[in-house]
């Protein structure tokens, strides 16, 4: 029997890994609502439990296998044909390892700042996860849809319930132009599905080539827009962006960590996953168009960043900034760009991520997050201003820490596509370094002006191990980056196949990767 | 003759309980009335299991002018639930506001005689009657709080306008039969041919009948009386208004529009695509107006036609066989989600319907969880949120439109779709984010609505997530008798 489980769990991962949080949140429910402490033990081991598997799932994935690993596919609905399909590859197995890492610690991080209603937002913390982690292995178009906009319900009620002042201005705001991004995709979902008539992405990647012949011309390219929309508004890209100050600032700090650490890289995925594979032509086409917006997003970004008098504020328009080199690279079509960028939604999540949570933490002692009420607390609050120093520099690329590896390969890979574009991208990198650097300056250095700061207590023991936790990824993946990347290798070179076929395989005869109408 | 008899069984049934508490109604005393009720429940619920029992193959009774399919097998079991439902939503709402009387339920089950006969007539003299049986039903019940301005005043609108519909919708089969000499849907195909050369009689007779149609859907621009009548009927009734008689209505707008009369031309698609454009953007826009939450309720009730007559438009341009189960299929979501709103507003708004404002439900999530809760469902089911039959509804309609090649009605639909998002979140809102004390009533959800909630709910979420156990109900291919052309 306990065999007969085991073989069963291990057929399984996926299922287990996307649906254990959403167990979780519903074991929450029946607990009592005053249970405030088992609910905070269950969310986390529930979380926890979760990152056991995923790091299971990485150590376990296997490094030749070029296609979808770990795949269950099952009839769910018999028509229109719907499938629960679901796989991992290096893209995805990265990031629900980033969710899973990210969950526990937005858990901890809200443990005492989070004091009313505390049932309901573990319970939707929980739900968010599955959505989340659903978005990534899903390989059907419906069962991906589903995902993708469940998952803007928990988090809609995270920034609406448990946010700050402007808090039902900043949820509406998201959901809506979320979901108006989406509502395109789903009129694109539904033209692929007339066309290829399946829902299941790896069918319809076979299938789409023999059929662009038969359609109109432009039907790529509206399709192309029709998803790249949708991931554009979620990333959030220059000019879309502007949801994504709202929602962070307003955001309790376990909201803001999700958001920046995993919900804007469902923009980059998605990219990835559908608008380069799908519409190769249209995204070549297209590309440098985008890397135009990408970059100025990168600058745009920096320099708003810079004059934030809001510590949350600067570090969402840092958001933007460092987004806009993801997008950058993956429209460099090839593979120190692409793996750049997916290293780089990585450290994103990461960096970001930490940073949401050290300003969380101040303002948990001062209930304000505004820079010119600090200064001078560096000597106050030593362990919190070395900690502060490590992410800071993290996310703005100091070598050996992980953001250094992501922005090099994207400027590398997007040098040798468009060397103009690249140069003008590398002056976000000293951008990021001014807008960080002086806003630590400001906060931490000089003298002590205001008296309230005297009183500032350095970290707890808990809010240590958080730290801990990200510096010690911030380290591992900057020192020592192959086993991430090792992992995407096949996955990207199965991209760049898709996307562009001549620049991996020149011995194909030229007319495949010609325009072929 | 047994078997004509058989075929509108559950319809008898209906219209001999319907007359039962009539006449049971002076011999039972005020304070027990709900009793009758029950009664009428039995009788609702006795003529869905003769429905489920009778297996009959499909075929025509009395004459060809009444079918029963498998599509009038849906509508009928539709009915069947949204009276069911209305009817275990109006006990208590009824005691509360004094107004327990045995022709509430009477009528309820009449309406129903109505809409079933609507739904499964092929005769177009037939579906008149049906249809003037449930308006009638209908006009009565809207005005039966008769002590309350409101009331009043939707009762008068509502028959006034309803009169003034019906009369479009005979004037057109007089032009038919006039064109004809046959009032038969299926026997218009013979007598139209060659249905290339309608003749223009044919179009004044389609599009008579359609403006006829599209006032009982309320469909832009003969949607204004909807919110008025919505507003001022007793809530429980509002609830089965916004459902029973549009679900009914639009069944015969499927049937005349897939019979050789909508066919024969490319006018009924051109009619059905310009107003269900103009129909959902209208309602979206101005639900976002409103702070009345039945008033809200009513403008998203034209939207969700819009999206139905979207569901049409790909009917009548492909070859039906998409388009019609997508109609079905999303008629059925839209019922649930809609009576389990208008139920709960209904609970809600307290003796006296005092407190229907959206503000009204400020911090409600902090007193009546499970409330607030369910009502978030009907919310996000509504504004078509995944796992939700609302979602597969849309989704639904969606693909069969865009498999018609319809890809600028369906996006001007998804567009209209997300600024629903906003009005409908607005009650979620209220609910949630605001504090504050609320105003809403605050008393314990009798067991019946309990009941009804509970239904509806369960039912959203089967549909959401396993819409194909449903789908094979709504599957069109052995009622090839409604595809006439």
């Amino acid at each position: 029997m306990t065999l007969f489980i085991m073989s069963w769990l291990s057929q399984h991962t996926l299922t287990l890994i996307t649906f254990l949080p959403l167990a979780g949140a519903v074991a929450i429910a029946f607990l009592r609502r005053d249970a405030v402490p088992a609910i905070r033990r269950l969310t986390l081991a529930t979380s926890l439990l979760t990152l056991l598997l995923a790091v299971q799932a990485f150590l376990d994935f296997s490094l030749d296998h070029p296609g979808m690993q770990f795949e269950e596919n099952y009839s769910w609905i018999a028509s229109p044909p719907i499938h629960y399909h679901v796989g991992l590859d290096g893209l995805s197995l990265l990031l629900i390892l980033l969710t899973a890492f990210l969950t526990p610690l937005a858990v901890l991080a809200s443990w005492e700042s989070i004091s009313s209603r505390v049932k309901e937002f573990h319970l939707f913390l929980l739900a968010l996860e599955t959505g989340l982690i659903g978005v990534f292995v899903s390989l059907d178009l419906f069962l991906f849809f589903i995902f993708w906009e469940s998952m803007l319900i928990p988090m809609y009620f995270l920034i609406g319930v448990w946010g700050h002042e402007r808090r039902v201005y900043a949820a509406l705001k998201f959901i809506l132009y979320t979901m108006a991004g989406s509502a395109l995709m789903l009129v694109g979902i539904l033209y692929l599905y007339s066309v290829t008539s399946t829902f299941d992405l790896p069918v319809i990647l076979g299938a789409l080539p023999s059929k662009w012949r038969s359609l109109p011309g432009s039907a790529e390219d509206l399709l192309f827009w029709a998803f790249f929309l949708a991931f554009a508004i979620k990333v959030p890209m220059f000019p879309f962006h502007t949801w994504l100050p709202d929602a962070h600032v307003e955001a309790p700090t376990a909201g803001s960590v999700i958001l920046a650490g995993v919900l804007l890289k469902m923009g980059t995925y998605g990219m990835l996953r559908f608008c380069l594979p799908l519409f190769p032509h249209a995204a070549r086409e297209f590309a440098p168009l985008v890397s135009v917006f990408a970059v100025i997003g990168i600058l745009y970004g920096s320099l708003v960043a810079m004059v934030q008098p809001d510590m949350k504020k600067l570090v969402a328009y840092s958001s933007v900034a460092h987004l806009g080199f993801v997008v950058l690279g993956i429209f460099a079509f090839n593979m120190s760009g692409i793996e750049g960028a997916i290293y780089q939604m990585c450290n994103h999540g990461v960096s970001t991520g930490a940073l949401f949570i050290l300003v969380g933490m101040l303002y948990d002692r001062r209930h304000t997050r505004l820079i010119k009420e600090f200064g001078g607390i560096a000597s106050q609050l030593p362990v919190y201003s070395t900690f502060f120093m490590i992410v800071a520099l993290s996310s703005l690329g100091l070598p050996m820490l992980n953001g250094f590896v992501g922005e090099f390969l994207i400027i590398l890979g997007t040098f040798r596509a468009r060397a103009v574009i690249a140069a003008v991208a590398a002056l976000g990198v000293v951008l990021a370094a001014v807008y960080l650097l002086w806003m630590y300056q400001r906060v931490f250095f000089g003298e002590m002006t205001n008296e309230k700061n005297r009183s500032l207590e350095d970290c707890t023991a808990r809010e240590k191990i958080i730290l801990v936790a990200l510096v010690l990824v911030i380290l591992l993946m900057g020192v020592y980056p192959q086993p991430f990347l090792r992992r995407m290798d096949s996955t990207v070179t199965r991209v760049i196949r898709q996307v562009e076929p001549s620049t991996l395989a020149l011995k194909l005869p030229a007319g495949r990767a010609g325009r072929c109408r | 003759m047994t078997t004509d008899l058989l075929r509108i069984l559950p319809e008898t049934i209906l219209a001999g309980f319907a007359v039962l508490v009539m006449v049971l109604e002076p011999f039972v005393p005020t304070a027990r009335k709900t009793l009758l009720g029950w009664l009428a429940l039995f009788g609702v619920v006795a003529a869905g299991g003769a429905l489920v029992q009778i297996s009959l193959p499909p075929g025509l009774a009395f004459g060809g002018s009444v079918q029963s399919d498998s599509f009038s097998f849906y509508f009928t079991l539709l009915f069947i639930v949204v009276a069911a439902l209305s009817l275990l939503g109006s006990f208590d709402y009824l005691e509360r506001d004094n107004i327990s009387r045995g022709e509430f339920y009477a009528l309820m089950l009449m309406a129903t005689v109505g809409m079933c006969f609507m739904a499964a007539s092929t005769d177009l003299m037939m579906i008149f009657i049906g249809l003037e049986i449930s308006s009638l039903a209908t006009y009565v019940l809207a005005g039966f709080k008769r002590h309350d301005a409101r009331s009043n005043e939707s009762a008068l609108k509502y028959f006034l306008l309803g009169s003034f519909a019906t009369a479009f919708f005979l004037y057109g089969i007089a032009f038919v039969y006039g064109l004809t000499g046959t009032s038969n849907l299926l026997d218009l195909g013979q007598r139209l041919a060659p249905p290339a050369q309608a003749p223009t009689l044919a179009r004044v007779a389609l599009v008579l009948m359609f403006v006829g149609l599209a006032f009982k859907v309320s469909t832009v621009p003969f949607q204004v009386w909807t919110p008025d009548v919505y507003q001022g009927a007793p809530a429980p009734v509002t609830a089965l208004l916004s459902t029973g008689p549009k679900a009914a209505a639009f069944a015969v707008l499927l049937r005349v529009v897939l019979s050789a009369l909508g066919s024969s031309s490319g006018l009924a698609f051109w009619l059905v695509w310009v107003s269900a454009a103009l129909t959902m953007c209208m309602g979206n826009l101005a639900a976002l107006a409103q702070s009345n939450i039945k008033r809200m309720l009513a403008y998203s009730a034209i939207a969700h036609a819009g999206y139905v007559l979207v569901g049409i438009a790909a009917a009548v341009s492909g070859d039906g066989m998409e388009g019609s189960p997508s109609v079905l299929y999303y008629l059925g979501a839209y019922a649930l989600m809609n009576l389990g709103a208008f139920l709960l507003v209904a609970h809600l708004a307290g003796t006296g319907e005092r407190a229907t404002e959206i503000e009204d439900l400020t911090g409600l999530a902090y007193e009546r969880p499970g409330v607030a809760a369910c009502l978030t469902v009907f919310m996000l089911s509504l504004a078509g949120l995944p796992t939700t039959a609302g979602f597969f509804g849309k989704f639904y309609v969606f693909r069969a439109a865009v498999h018609a090649h319809l890809v600028g009605l369906t996006v001007l639909a998804v567009l209209n779709s997300v600024v629903s998002v906003y009005y409908y979140l607005a009650v979620v809102v209220a609910m949630y984010m605001r504090e504050g004390k609320t105003r809403a009533s605050t008393l314990k959800v009798p067991w019946p609505l309990r009941v009804a909630l509970a239904a509806s709910i369960i039912g959203i979420f089967y549909l959401g997530l396993f819409p194909n156990h449903f789908l094979f109900v709504t599957n069109l291919r052995d009622a090839a008798l409604l595809f006439t052309r």
